[in-house]
């Protein structure tokens, strides 16, 4: 008990156990919503695509936020992750009938795959800084998806096929389609569910949050602070980037196989460069390297345009507006004007505290 | 033959391509930032040229003088309200605020003219010019296109090299402090390479929509990163960098679609950029900046 005082009283266990109270709290609360009907269906048919998109924030934030890269193809990782756990649950529908344990191998092939994917862009990529660094994770976000949509994927008697031409791609009878080149995926059976999303958001902040307190997540923001700094104290600065590139595209990986689980049709162009916009906004907004606000950032927003229904044909225009305008008060004089009103207050707050005490 | 078509078909795409980078790298290496909503920019010309033309009746020429100047009082309109006020903020505070004008462009766009595809009439009449006996045919939008780019080139190259508000907008790129010290006005400076990134953005728009004639909200989008892509594949802040960046863009992107695949021409594209960053990291003409301890 001591421990765990003293755990919660430190700056990063404080972040820690608000980001998990926030998260088991709402899970409640929606559970609760959920089995009274209070909740409309548009609304429970975004609570899945929330939680892959937190779990994509998330994951992000530890790029952008912790490691300091701007990276705009993170939507690329989510498509493989996708797509990868589309084949293995497809194919595995008539040898393993438990969905969960389906469902299971998916994310974690899911995951592996987008790891793969994670090194193969990372190792290139990480060599190069700043806006070339960005510019070419969004050529390699597009290039997975152009890849993806060429990509025709079968299975038959005889096993999986694989081709990229359409016309050279034959199965024998009685074999199945499973992705379809740019028709992408169609009749994935929905094994997703909102409590899986919320086991796996907290598998997310667990691993994540762990690895951000630990000698690692101290060495990885070392190189995002002062990169020269931390190599003449002997921190290997590329391993570092690319284990933080890897593990964020494992989790992207994993919220794409979740994601796609949710719907019975899928295309490779759901997963392109405003996707990857999306939760870079998201990351931005919720503050970088700021695990919870991430989460805030990305429920909210995606639940905006949902709330924003009754201005139907407005609320893409009202969200652009509210998103100039969150970013415009958040760099503004107001704000800090606020914040220092805030802290004058504390301050008198303490004083008068002090006086009567003594 | 049809190589020499498809060479002409890639330089004039090219050119698009180069008018629209030239923008995004005059406003990268002033204002220090991806001004991600230049390539919607693009779309508003487009439509403005459309319904001046289309709607209005009016000679194709005046249509293009008013999507110039919506542009460039957009341009300038958009750098005042959205990103002066971000200009000591942290570069992806602006970055968000650049992708939120350009989604604010295309609802906009979208609210306005609704999500129908318009035909664009191009704004260069008359029949192609057949060259070879009909084995070679060349459209005059590629020659207007072409010829465009170029004057816009020279006249840009001069324009920062000769002229005082050239100078003065590579003394506020190279140290905005020390410029402002000497005398020089910062924002206005800013102010006007909006304008001038706008109004070419008009232009290539334009040119675009005569060549292609689909006309969307999201039309700019794409044009946008890849001229985006040009840029820095030229090296991001040098004028014929985005030139030479754009033309091989262009011509890459045709030769792919035409020899290779067409769905996957924009990743070959996107290949070749990545191999020339690893080979050249700060781009084909970009100079490099050691960095300092």
């Amino acid at each position: 008990m001591q421990k765990l005082k003293k755990y919660a009283a430190s700056r990063s266990g404080r972040d820690t156990l608000l980001s998990f109270g926030i998260v088991i709290v709402a899970f409640v609360v929606v559970q609760a919503l959920v089995l009274t009907g209070s909740i409309s269906s548009s609304m429970k048919g975004l609570l899945v695509p929330i939680c892959a998109y937190i779990i994509m924030a998330v994951s992000l934030n530890l790029t952008v936020g912790i490691l300091g890269e701007l990276s705009l193809g993170h939507a690329g990782f989510m498509s493989v992750g996708a797509f990868s756990g589309i084949v293995v649950t497809t194919s595995l529908a008539d040898t393993v009938p438990s969905g969960v344990v389906r469902l299971i191998l998916a994310i974690i092939v899911g995951a592996i795959c987008a790891a793969i994917a994670g090194v193969i862009v990372g190792v290139p990529v990480l060599r190069l800084k700043g806006d070339y660094l960005a510019i070419v994770t969004l050529a390699f976000g597009e290039i997975i998806k152009n890849i993806i949509n060429v990509l025709y994927i079968g299975k038959d008697a005889s096993g999986l096929h694989f081709s990229i031409l359409e016309q050279k791609f034959q199965l024998a009878d009685g074999g199945k389609m499973i992705i379809n080149g740019p028709m992408g995926v169609s009749g994935v059976s929905k094994l997703s569910s909102f409590t899986w999303g919320f086991v796996l958001i907290l598998i997310t902040l667990f691993i994540i949050l762990n690895l951000i307190n630990s000698r690692s997540g101290r060495a990885i923001m070392a190189v995002r602070d002062n990169k020269i700094a931390a190599d003449s104290i002997g921190i290997s600065t590329t391993h570092y980037k690319l284990m933080a590139f890897v593990i964020s595209a494992a989790f992207a990986g994993m919220a794409g196989a979740l994601y796609a689980m949710n719907y019975s049709t899928i295309t490779a162009a759901k997963f392109d460069f405003n996707t990857s916009i999306l939760i870079l906004v998201f990351v931005v907004l919720g503050g970088l390297g700021n695990i919870w606000g991430s989460i805030i950032a990305a429920t909210l927003l995606t639940l905006l345009p949902e709330l924003l229904r009754a201005v139907n044909s407005y609320r893409m225009l009202i969200y652009a507006i509210l998103l100039i305008a969150m970013m415009l008060f958040n760099n503004s004089s107001l704000k800090a004007r606020l914040l220092e009103k805030r802290g004058m207050k504390q301050m008198e707050k303490l004083e008068k505290n002090e006086k009567e005490g003594a | 033959m049809s190589f020499l078509n498809h060479l002409i078909n890639g330089i004039s795409l090219g050119s698009i391509y180069a008018i629209i980078a030239l923008g995004y790298t005059m406003v990268y290496g002033i204002a220090k930032m991806l001004n991600f909503a230049h390539g919607d920019v693009i779309m508003v010309g487009g439509y403005m040229c459309f319904c001046a033309t289309t709607y209005l009746g009016w000679p194709p020429i005046a249509g293009v003088l008013l999507a110039v100047v919506v542009c460039t009082v957009l341009g300038v309109v958009i750098e005042r309200l959205a990103y002066k006020p971000l200009r000591m903020a942290p570069s992806l505070a602006v970055l968000i605020t650049a992708i939120g004008v350009s989604y604010f462009l295309q609802n906009a766009a979208l609210l306005i003219w609704g999500s129908s595809t318009k035909s664009f009439t191009s704004v260069v009449g008359g029949d192609p010019i057949q060259l070879f006996g009909g084995q070679l045919t060349i459209t005059r939008v590629t020659i207007v296109t072409v010829l465009a780019c170029v004057v816009i080139m020279v006249a840009l190259t001069l324009f920062t090299g000769k002229s005082k508000m050239g100078t003065a907008m590579r003394a506020v790129s190279e140290d905005k402090g020390a410029a402002q010290l000497m005398g020089i006005n910062v924002n206005t400076t800013i102010s006007l390479t909006f304008a001038i990134g706008s109004g070419l953005a008009a232009i290539a728009g334009v040119l675009l929509c005569s060549a292609y004639p689909t006309l969307l909200p999201t039309t700019g989008s794409m044009p946008g990163i890849k001229a985006f892509t040009a840029a820095v594949f030229g090296g991001i802040g040098s004028i014929p960098g985005a030139l030479l960046g754009g033309i091989l863009l262009g011509v890459i992107e045709i030769f792919a679609k035409a020899y290779i695949s067409t769905q996957l021409s924009d990743a070959i594209v996107f290949a070749v950029l990545i191999i020339v960053l690893l080979v050249k990291p700060d781009g084909l003409l970009g100079k490099h900046v050691s960095e300092k301890v």
